[in-house]
């Protein structure tokens, strides 16, 4: 087992972090200050292949592999946690879904444009009365001729308004299953821009600020029928699979964001003078500094670990709920110590690091809970 | 069109050179980079590719971790590699090094050749100019902007405090400044096929019309009589006086350093 | 190559318009001196179209002889002409020491010549003297005596190295402008001239000149200013401020300041030093009234001479200068610059 990484990687990682160090860290404070989507910033990524990482190139990607998107994700997120959340579900949740389900007619019409970067994904799943739980689902679809007809609406939706392309789950009938009746879930493409499918009110975030979370509201919408991706009644399958591999993007936002406040910290604490000598010379700073490092690392071995598990494995879950949950926590653990040993000047904007604590709580929420995270994992245990 | 783009792996020296605790300078703990005026002179010679159609090659000389440079420019777009690599090369300094690039070109095609103005280790800018001349072939440095009509380039070549506007035969060299451009980024994509990739390499066996006396240490003209590490600075020297007496102690200062 | 052949210090005078520069004035300084210590003449050459009157110029700051090359494909700078007149006037005259200044035409001219005449060239020096090579005996090497010991920073300034040029003459070094002193002008002075044009035939390395397009000076980023006046919190209002900038003017500088400035809204954030804002390397930086957090220290601590003016005589900003006044910005800095514009006045 070895855990250097080859040539490529090595220099991907660099590519990303000159990228992040360059075009990204000098935006994120007024991002982050305005909420106002990076769309100068999407467009270099774009430009640069950053869209579509994992993606074949015969599918206009960059023909590289999860690992090498997390990388991205990671590096994006140490100096800006929105630029690293528009590519995550951009990537996993959007292109991904496409990727694994979709006929080869729905991959050639959409994956281009979004691998390239020309347009830009996201997913619908969660609703005001249902997160995770799929059953909860309130949105219909109805085949009408040609047609599905969808209506309800969903929420806390990553990347909506500004996204050409969404992956939206929905009911499509009832079924009996050992029994019970149980909602039938299907997984539809549905593009901006359709006759009966809108947007609802911006949320205004604690963090992430800049990452453009909008309610969607079909009315009566109407998309074709072959927009349906996967079989009919195959959507929770195909949205539980999706969110396993974007937990593995958010999980590298995480690791990003935690790695991002422990570098901010070391540099300060060598700087800064407190009785008479820099703070970096109290055994409390160091042993905080210790605890956070190791953790940090943990969470990197486990994320990379859950990226490696989606390349060679066909069910990754607990891999990836592993790698968020324990990322997540270090990133509040460390951007929360990060503060503290920052001081006042951890409270105030300008020096970032508060944006950071902001950054990392979400990661504990959205793509699963922390708990919803322990459950997968303590479900395949208990299995 | 055919373009050569020379390249130079050095120690970055952004964001602060490293040093060892007795104050030389630890070129270990400093990443290598492609040189950034010669980055400069690759994204002019890429955009030209982009514009005409060209093919790009780079060529390093250097020690086999150089490739690393070369590996890089084929990710941001670079068509082929050459890494010019033997023990006898090493020590050269510009005179033997613009030699032994000038021969390792000439077993090449080329249009133009491009070079950055200055490496960031030696700052000589001496490089590009003597290639062309061992290549008998005209010089344009100091480009800062780089066009290309009906046959001929034409550079904006930049002075203190004026630009000239001039037209060259090709084949021709260019030194390219830096500000010359924004040197384009690696692509993910790029990088994967550029791992892949076969870089040349030449040995001195390999470089033809080159005489052993204009080769490495023994053929510089120029040797180093002494090097040093620059030492540190700290708190200087710090004065009360009265006004009109600060300001004498100033305008000696200022004077002193060739300020005023 | 007979290295006694080689005789005498030659500077290329370089001029511009039919101006001689700076720089010229600042050879023929140190070529005084190198010519002291080597027994041996000054001599200028200087190429252009129409510029004999240049010699009583040159004389007068210390050239014994003017080599003029004087040619209508001179009149204005490109490489390859320059390059055949200087290699040609090389060939001829066999300097000992031939010295070019690391303008944006010696660094063009001085590598291409030192290739045709095969010789080795050292760029940017910024002290020169005669001594042996080695410094100190080597056993079983010739210790060379009376060589040209150039010291060049490299490495962005970090290091720095001697180098000799043993083996091939001429000798030729690339000098960086405003390091040496020219020496006060000797009214009246004459010296020999000699006119010598080697011929001049267009070939492919002859460029066309299609435009001269002369720079309109535009907003300055202060990370570009060779000076660097920059005020903190002490200067104490936004137009207190142009005692800071008429001093920055008197110096051909720029003005910056320090974060509390732009904070309290005195100045844009595009003229903030520091962490938070530019991080500068000029020649000199001045720091008035600036306490210098290690945040601004930043900033600024590569410049390379660092002079601050600050009334608290523990401001921080003292451990990183070179020179610390410790007084009242509003009493020194008027006057400074008072007695600047009155130097620069009598030169």
């Amino acid at each position: 087992m070895d855990f250097a990484l080859d040539k490529k990687h090595e220099m991907a990682r660099a590519l990303f972090k000159e990228f992040a160090e360059n075009e990204v860290k000098p935006l994120a404070q007024d991002v982050d200050e305005t909420e106002e989507f990076p769309a100068e910033t999407v467009a270099k990524m774009a430009k640069y292949g950053f869209l579509g990482i994992p993606v074949p190139k015969e599918y206009g990607g960059q023909g590289c592999d999860p690992l090498t998107y997390t990388m991205c994700v990671e590096e994006l997120a140490k100096v800006c946690g929105t630029t690293a959340v528009i590519v995550s579900a951009h990537t996993s949740l959007c292109i991904d879904p496409i990727m694994t389900y979709g006929t080869e007619e729905q991959k050639q019409k959409y994956v281009p444009d979004l691998a390239s970067g020309r347009k830009l994904g996201a997913f619908g799943l969660t609703e005001p009365g249902a997160g995770t739980d799929a059953q909860g689902q309130q949105t219909k679809a109805v085949l009408d001729g040609d047609e599905w007809v969808l209506n309800g609406s969903k929420c806390f939706i990553t990347n909506g308004k500004v996204a050409d392309v969404y992956i939206i789950i929905a009911v499509t009938g009832i079924i009996e299953k050992r029994g019970r009746k149980m909602k039938e879930i299907s997984s539809f493409i549905v593009e901006k821009g359709t006759p009966g499918f809108s947007f609802g009110t911006k949320e205004k975030k604690m963090g992430i600020r800049g990452s453009s979370t909008y309610e969607l509201i079909f009315e009566d919408c109407r998309i074709p029928k072959e927009n349906i991706l996967g079989a009919q009644g195959k959507g929770f399958g195909i949205a539980m699979h999706t969110l396993d591999g974007g937990r593995i993007g958010i999980a590298a936002q995480a690791l990003g964001i935690a790695e991002g406040a422990l570098e901010r910290t070391v540099a300060y604490v060598k700087e800064r003078k407190q009785f008479g000598r820099s703070i970096a010379q109290f055994q409390n700073t160091q042993f905080q500094l210790a605890d956070m490092a190791t953790k940090v690392e943990a969470a990197r071995l486990l994320v990379y670990k859950a990226a490696m598990a989606k390349a060679t494995q066909r069910s990754y879950s607990v891999e990836a709920a592993k790698a968020k949950l324990y990322a997540a926590e270090v990133a509040m653990e460390v951007t929360t110590k990060a503060v503290q040993l920052h001081g006042g000047y951890g409270y105030i904007r300008e020096y970032e690091i508060e944006r950071m604590m902001r950054d990392a709580k979400i990661t504990e929420i959205y793509e699963g809970t922390s708990e919803v995270q322990r459950m997968v994992i303590s479900g395949d245990l208990l299995k | 069109m055919k373009i050569v783009v020379c390249v130079k792996q050095v120690p970055d020296t952004k964001g602060g050179v490293q040093f060892n605790p007795d104050g030389t300078l630890n070129r270990a703990a400093m990443l290598a980079i492609m040189n950034p005026d010669d980055k400069a002179g690759l994204e002019a010679a890429l955009r030209l590719k982009d514009q005409y159609g060209a093919e790009v090659t780079v060529v390093t000389m250097g020690l086999p971790k150089a490739s690393d440079v070369l590996r890089e420019a084929l990710a941001m777009g670079a068509d082929k590699a050459i890494l010019v690599t033997d023990r006898v090369l090493g020590g050269a300094d510009t005179w033997a090094t613009s030699s032994t690039l000038a021969a390792a070109i000439r077993n090449l095609e080329y249009d133009l050749i491009i070079t950055g103005r200055q490496a960031i280790d030696g700052d000589t800018a001496q490089v590009g100019p003597q290639i062309s001349e061992h290549l008998d072939i005209p010089v344009i440095s100091y480009a800062q902007d780089i066009k290309i009509e009906d046959g001929h380039v034409i550079v904006e070549r930049q002075f203190e405090d004026r630009y000239h506007v001039l037209k060259a035969q090709m084949p021709c060299l260019i030194t390219a400044l830096s500000e010359l451009n924004e040197p384009r980024y690696m692509t993910p994509g790029g990088i994967f096929d550029a791992c892949e990739a076969e870089i040349t390499t030449w040995g001195r066996a390999d470089l033809k019309d080159l005489d052993d006396a204009n080769i490495g240490l023994a053929g510089s003209p120029t040797k180093i009589a002494k090097a040093s590490d620059k030492v540190r600075k700290g708190a200087g020297e710090k004065v009360t006086l009265d006004p009109e007496e600060s300001v004498v102690y100033l305008m000696g200062k200022l004077a002193e350093k060739h300020i005023i | 190559m007979n290295l006694e052949e080689y005789k005498g210090v030659y500077v290329f005078a370089e001029q511009v318009d039919n101006k001689l520069s700076g720089i010229a004035f600042e050879l023929l300084g140190k070529a005084k001196d190198l010519a002291g210590d080597l027994d041996t003449y000054v001599a200028a050459v200087v190429i252009g179209s129409e510029i004999k009157g240049l010699a009583d110029e040159l004389a007068a700051h210390g050239a014994e002889k003017v080599i003029v090359v004087d040619d209508p494909e001179l009149k204005v700078y490109r490489t390859e002409p320059y390059a055949h007149a200087l290699s040609e006037v090389i060939n001829k005259y066999k300097p000992e020491i031939m010295l070019v200044g690391a303008t944006a035409i010696g660094r063009d001219l001085g590598p291409r010549v030192s290739a045709r005449v095969a010789t080795g060239l050292t760029a940017d020096c910024t002290q020169l003297e005669i001594g042996d090579f080695p410094i100190n005996p080597v056993a079983g090497k010739e210790q060379k005596h009376n060589q040209l010991l150039m010291t060049r920073p490299a490495f962005g300034g970090n290091t720095i190295a001697t180098i000799a040029c043993p083996d091939n003459r001429p000798q030729m070094a690339t000098v960086r402008p405003g390091v040496m002193q020219k020496i006060d002008k000797i009214e009246g002075a004459k010296a020999e001239v000699e006119e010598f044009n080697p011929g001049f035939t267009p070939d492919n390395k002859y460029v066309e000149i299609m435009d001269v397009v002369k720079a309109v000076s535009e907003t300055v980023d202060i990370m570009d200013a060779k000076i660097l006046v920059s005020g903190g919190r002490g200067v104490g209002s936004p137009e207190n401020f142009r005692i800071l900038e008429e001093l920055a003017e008197a110096l051909g500088g720029e003005v910056s300041c320090s974060r509390a400035v732009v904070d309290n809204g005195w100045k844009p954030k595009d003229l903030q030093v520091g962490q938070t804002g530019k991080t500068v390397r000029p020649q000199v930086y001045f720091a008035i009234g600036i306490s210098g957090a290690i945040q601004h220290v930043a900033g600024m601590e590569e410049a390379d001479v660092i002079i601050a003016i600050n009334k608290d005589e523990t401001a921080p900003i003292f451990d990183v200068a070179d020179y610390g006044i410790v007084g009242d910005l509003n009493k020194i800095v008027p006057e400074l610059t008072k007695q600047i514009k009155a130097a620069a006045i009598s030169k």
